[in-house]
């Protein structure tokens, strides 16, 4: 037990106030690093993704690729995308881009929940569904830049790759890097994957003859907690659609949580003003109507 | 001619709805089929908008989800409140649209509404029919909202239908349309209850005072009684009118 660790939690996704426990222990932040430039779709890792999380068993497709199905599935986390792209002289070139959660350290998915506790980012940055939590609303799938959490129609709750969560708070790798054979899956702290990440770069860059390779981890959404060195970091759209440009739409970085609350706001001060237009104004009252007409008759007849 | 001292009872109305009793003195106001159709649309607005909002804001989820038993049960309800609610909007309309159609006279209500706040032109001018301009715009608003959460509601409940862009486009309109009717929803509350005495219970029992009627709608009191609501004002000597 003495060796049990708790991972610390650094943001909450629709957590009124503070985040308990928030800067209570030191964390250092982690990182996957995939070597797209070394992977050669053997797709180990999904196995391993599969295996380790108990996930149910899905069927494969088949479209004449090396890819074990389109996209990734609510208990199908972690898929190598495996991509013919062709180059500007007329040849061919294999692409595969291990696609899963990105662990974006500003979460689209986190953003845009809107029950407590459903989402939870960790101080190392880690971004897990708390299925307990999630009310199957797939908010978090329109803010995903990346498009990855999944909806289980049957549960009603949406998952996605949990970065082994389990496993890296007691100090192990991820399943997927653990079962990768060419070593082109790492990781360690986001600190050291960088630098690991820049090496291998410059080496495409200086002795493989990309001139383009280079990492990816896009500051739109202040960097992830996945990083890949690319042949071409200037195509990223080539791997399987990975965004150049990765968004969260502005309705979750502007409306949710700075314009929505003030409207809330401002709608909650008219209710207030209307009651003080009840004091200082008062009802509308009804005023007694004529009682006689010209002939002096009363003017109260049975209506219709 | 009935005295005011013997209450006479005028049986106004008897459908399948129900039956609506007028005593002396009073106006048939809304018929039975009316009231329940209004407060059908009460009932399922009201559902779909405290599910709804349990889910608006991380400041009222922890104490409005626990009313549907949790937020996922809220979630779960919501869109079948929005339905039932659509639904009883589709008949309210049916009913409601030609009555509630925008006139002329309405743009004159709109251009004194601040008279009608501040109460600065009671009692109400000629142009007021059975409805005002407010009562319209409340009324369009909420026909139209119906349709635009509709629309964007079945998008957010089953987003594979369009794309995760068209979701979060319509998680921004269902958020402002459900703002736009909260902040009707307080004002015609106000309006229908201690804004304007005597009003509910034309949409409880169906009947309003004559009083009533000369006071807030005139051009409507003409209309079912058949008198000239000014020629009753000046002979009582001006005092109606302050």
């Amino acid at each position: 037990m003495s060796e049990e660790k708790t991972l610390q939690t650094k943001a909450i996704s629709a957590h009124p106030g503070s985040v308990p426990g928030r800067h209570m222990q030191r964390e250092v932040e982690v990182c996957k690093m995939i070597d797209a430039t070394t992977c050669i779709g053997c797709k180990a890792c999904e196995v391993a993704c599969v295996e380790w999380n108990d996930l149910p068993f899905g069927e494969t497709t088949f479209d004449n690729t090396y890819q074990t199905m389109t996209q990734t599935r609510w208990n199908y986390w972690n898929l190598i995308k495996f991509n013919e792209h062709k180059r500007a002289d007329g040849t061919l070139m294999w692409l595969m881009r291990k696609d899963q959660c990105m662990h974006c350290a500003d979460p689209g998915c986190l953003r845009a929940c809107p029950a407590d506790g459903a989402i939870v980012q960790y101080e190392n940055g880690i971004v897990d569904f708390q299925q307990e939590n999630c009310i199957g609303c797939q908010l978090c799938l329109s803010g995903c830049p990346f498009d990855i959490p999944r909806f289980n129609p049957t549960t009603k709750k949406v998952y996605k790759c949990s970065l082994c969560s389990d496993r890296v708070g007691q100090g192990l790798e991820p399943a997927c890097i653990k079962s990768c054979p060419t070593g082109c899956l790492h990781f360690g702290t986001k600190a050291e994957m960088k630098d690991l990440a820049e090496a291998r770069a410059k080496q495409l860059r200086d002795v493989s003859g990309f001139e383009n390779a280079g990492v990816y981890d896009p500051d739109s959404v202040n960097g992830t907690h996945v990083i890949y060195v690319l042949h071409d970091a200037t195509n990223p759209e080539a791997y399987g659609g990975l965004p150049k440009t990765p968004r969260i739409p502005f309705v979750y970085t502007l409306w949710k949580p700075i314009l929505k609350p003030l409207s809330l706001f401002t709608v909650f001060a008219g209710v207030l003003g209307m009651f003080f237009h009840y004091v200082s104004y008062g009802p509308r009252r009804t005023v007694p109507p004529p009682r006689k007409d010209e002939h002096g008759n009363d003017t109260q007849r049975p209506a219709r | 001619m009935a005295t005011t001292h013997n209450v006479q009872r005028v049986e106004a109305e008897h459908t399948s709805f129900g039956r609506t009793t007028v005593y002396e003195g009073e106006l048939l106001r809304h018929s039975a089929y009316t009231r329940v159709v209004h407060w059908l649309v009460a009932l399922t607005f009201l559902l779909a908008l405290l599910s709804g909002f349990a889910l608006f804001s991380p400041w009222l989820y922890a104490w409005i989800a626990p009313i549907f038993g949790s937020g996922a049960r809220a979630r779960l309800l919501h869109p079948w409140f929005g339905i039932a609610f659509a639904i009883a909007v589709l008949f309210q309309v049916r009913g409601w649209a030609y009555q509630m159609r925008w006139q002329p006279k309405d743009r004159e209500w709109v251009k004194h509404a601040k008279d009608y706040a501040t109460k600065t032109d009671e009692p109400e001018p000629e142009y007021v029919g059975k409805f005002n301009g407010g009562q319209k715009i409340w009324f369009w608003v909420m026909a139209w909202s119906a349709v635009i959460f509709l629309v964007t509601g079945v998008f957010l409940w089953f987003p594979e239908i369009l794309s995760r862009t068209a979701m979060w486009i319509c998680y921004f309109f269902h958020d402002l349309m459900g703002l736009i009717m909260l902040g009707g929803f307080f004002i015609h509350l106000y309006e229908g209850t201690s804004g304007i005495p005597g009003t509910l219970r034309g949409m409880l029992h169906g009947t309003v005072t004559r009083a009533w009627a000369w006071t807030h709608h005139p051009a409507w009191y003409r209309e079912v009684t058949g008198r000239d609501p000014i020629r009753d004002r000046e002979q009582d000597g001006g005092q109606l009118s302050r």
